[in-house]
């Protein structure tokens, strides 16, 4: 192809080329916009389903929740986020049994790596979808899990789960 | 259509009427054209800023300033008072007068333009018979304030930046001069008003073929490039020059480079506007009565603006579209393809002109 011909088809694709750029920022101009307008859209907002914001621990009506104080989360936790204490007591028939005192979660330090919900045996905790986390005192980020006066709730008892 | 000169002619008579000398009559008028058009001058700087803020929100599906005042109209309000407060920082080692004077140089250019630009019927400070060469003359005048900035900073940067901005100019200069002649062999005038008028009933952009739309899409693209906006940024390519000529200038003088830039925009879409476009003259379309009568109520300022908005918003979209060139790619496009395609499109006209082609 000639030096003029080219020239030529540089007009051509040149112009073809731009003409797309063009077309694609319009129709990017008519779109919906993305932006999320937070304080008015406060009731209809809806946050994504992998969203991480509180580690909370589920009770149920009778004040129950599944946290057996076994520690794996406290374990597992990378920056020293989750604090349990627990205590040991008789049970009626004479066994002798873990139960948990108080579960303290520091948000502060959290890094919602989620590595504590994955590793539950019993899947006591979940993070919520709570996103207004912001306080002004600091020692307000360490917060009990479990409810006063909770205890833990007793397994439906089945029968490959008496082994 | 409502002419302006019922109004301006009410006040000069009756400043008349008060018995004054013809010179203080004179001046009088003066000081209220020039408070009139420094009004509009603010005015369209702080619409432009908001429009163009808005505008490229939307093509970056984003909503935009919505916080101050409704839909964020008075965001840009809050940014002049902010940009009034802050400090002017002394530079050592530069030269004093050109590092001062500079901005006013700038601004001054646009503000020049101002002046002949016809806003609408009667609406119009001087009608010079050289109209568009007025124009062209001292629309471009703004580019010694920036080789003046850039030198007087004592920066490389924007050293750099300032002589990028003059081989910019200088190249397209040469686009925006031969695209408006085309349109003055069209025309047969340089007078902006007769310009204006001739349109009356179509407008250029219609009644020009196929070379007045390419002298439009021309003009278009090298006033893009002389605005040194958008895609054509590299006076101030802030990657590799920091901020190019006004990277050590703070406060309102930086303020000034702002507003210059804005209504250097405006003055090149009012531009196009007055020469393809009609320029205050209402939509009308030969054979269509009614329509044109419908178009007639509509106030002549408000098809000026209009329509200048409507350019502005096509040197938006191309803003907000195209990455920026390189200084080799910025040249080439001009000489090698601009200019060319100019130079046949201005005989091609000068052919229609001859045998008579156009409507």
């Amino acid at each position: 192809m000639g030096g003029f011909a080219a020239y030529l088809k540089s007009w051509v694709t040149g112009i073809v080329s731009l003409l797309t750029g063009l077309k694609v920022s319009i129709v990017n101009f008519f779109r919906p916009k993305v932006t999320e307008s937070y304080p008015e859209n406060r009731k209809t907002l809806v946050m994504p389903e992998h969203f991480k914001g509180v580690l909370t621990m589920p009770h149920n009506e009778n004040n129950e929740h599944k946290c057996t104080a076994c520690g794996i989360c406290q374990m597992n936790c990378p920056n020293g986020t989750i604090k349990i204490t627990s205590q040991t007591i008789e049970t009626e028939d004479g066994k002798k049994k873990k139960i948990l005192d108080t579960y303290l979660y520091n948000l502060g330090q959290c890094t919602f790596c989620n590595l504590c919900v994955l590793t539950c045996p019993s899947n006591a905790i979940v993070f919520s979808k709570d996103y207004e986390t912001a306080i002004f005192t600091r020692s307000k980020l360490i917060m009990k899990l479990n409810n006063e006066g909770s205890r833990l709730e007793e397994k439906k008892k089945s029968a490959s789960g008496e082994a | 259509m409502f002419d302006f000169k019922v109004l301006t002619q009410w006040i000069d008579q009756s400043l008349r009427a008060l018995n004054l000398p013809d010179f203080g009559v004179l001046v009088i008028e003066l000081v209220l054209v020039g408070i009139a058009l420094l009004a509009a001058y603010a005015i369209l700087a702080i619409i432009l800023i908001w429009f163009e803020r808005k505008i490229c929100a939307w093509f970056q599906c984003r909503l935009g300033p919505n916080r101050v005042g409704i839909f964020g109209l008075l965001q840009t309000f809050a940014d002049t008072i902010k940009i009034l407060l802050k400090e002017l920082i002394p530079i050592n080692n530069n030269d004093k007068i050109l590092f001062y004077l500079a901005p006013f140089i700038v601004i001054l250019s646009s503000m020049l333009s101002f002046g002949a630009l016809p806003f609408g019927k009667g609406l119009q400070a001087i009608d010079f018979n050289i109209g568009i060469f007025y124009m062209m003359a001292v629309s471009s005048l703004g580019v010694l304030g920036v080789l003046l900035a850039g030198w007087s900073s004592n920066n490389k940067f924007s050293m750099i930046g300032a002589m990028r901005s003059g081989a910019q100019m200088v190249s397209y200069e040469l686009s925006v001069g031969l695209s408006l002649l085309t349109m003055v062999i069209f025309a047969g005038s340089m007078q902006l008003s007769q310009i204006v008028n001739q349109q009356a009933d179509l407008w250029f952009i219609f009644k020009g073929h196929v070379p007045a739309l390419i002298a439009f899409l021309v003009y278009l693209i090298a006033g893009h490039a002389e605005t040194s906006r958008g895609p054509f940024d590299l006076p101030e390519a802030e990657s590799e020059l920091t901020a190019g000529y006004h990277t050590e200038y703070s406060g309102i003088q930086f303020g000034f480079y702002y507003l210059a830039e804005y209504l250097n925009m405006f003055i090149i879409a009012a531009i196009a506007t007055t020469v393809f476009l009609g320029g205050w003259q209402p939509l009308h379309i030969p054979g269509l009565d009614g329509f044109n009568h419908v178009m007639d109520y509509i106030p002549t300022p408000v098809w000026f603006l209009g329509k200048a908005f409507f350019c502005i918003f096509l040197s938006l979209w191309v803003r907000w579209t195209f990455p920026r060139l390189r200084i080799d790619q910025l040249l080439h496009l001009e000489w090698k393809y601009l200019l060319p395609l100019n130079l046949l499109n201005i005989l091609f006209m000068a052919l229609i002109v001859i045998f008579k082609w156009h409507f």
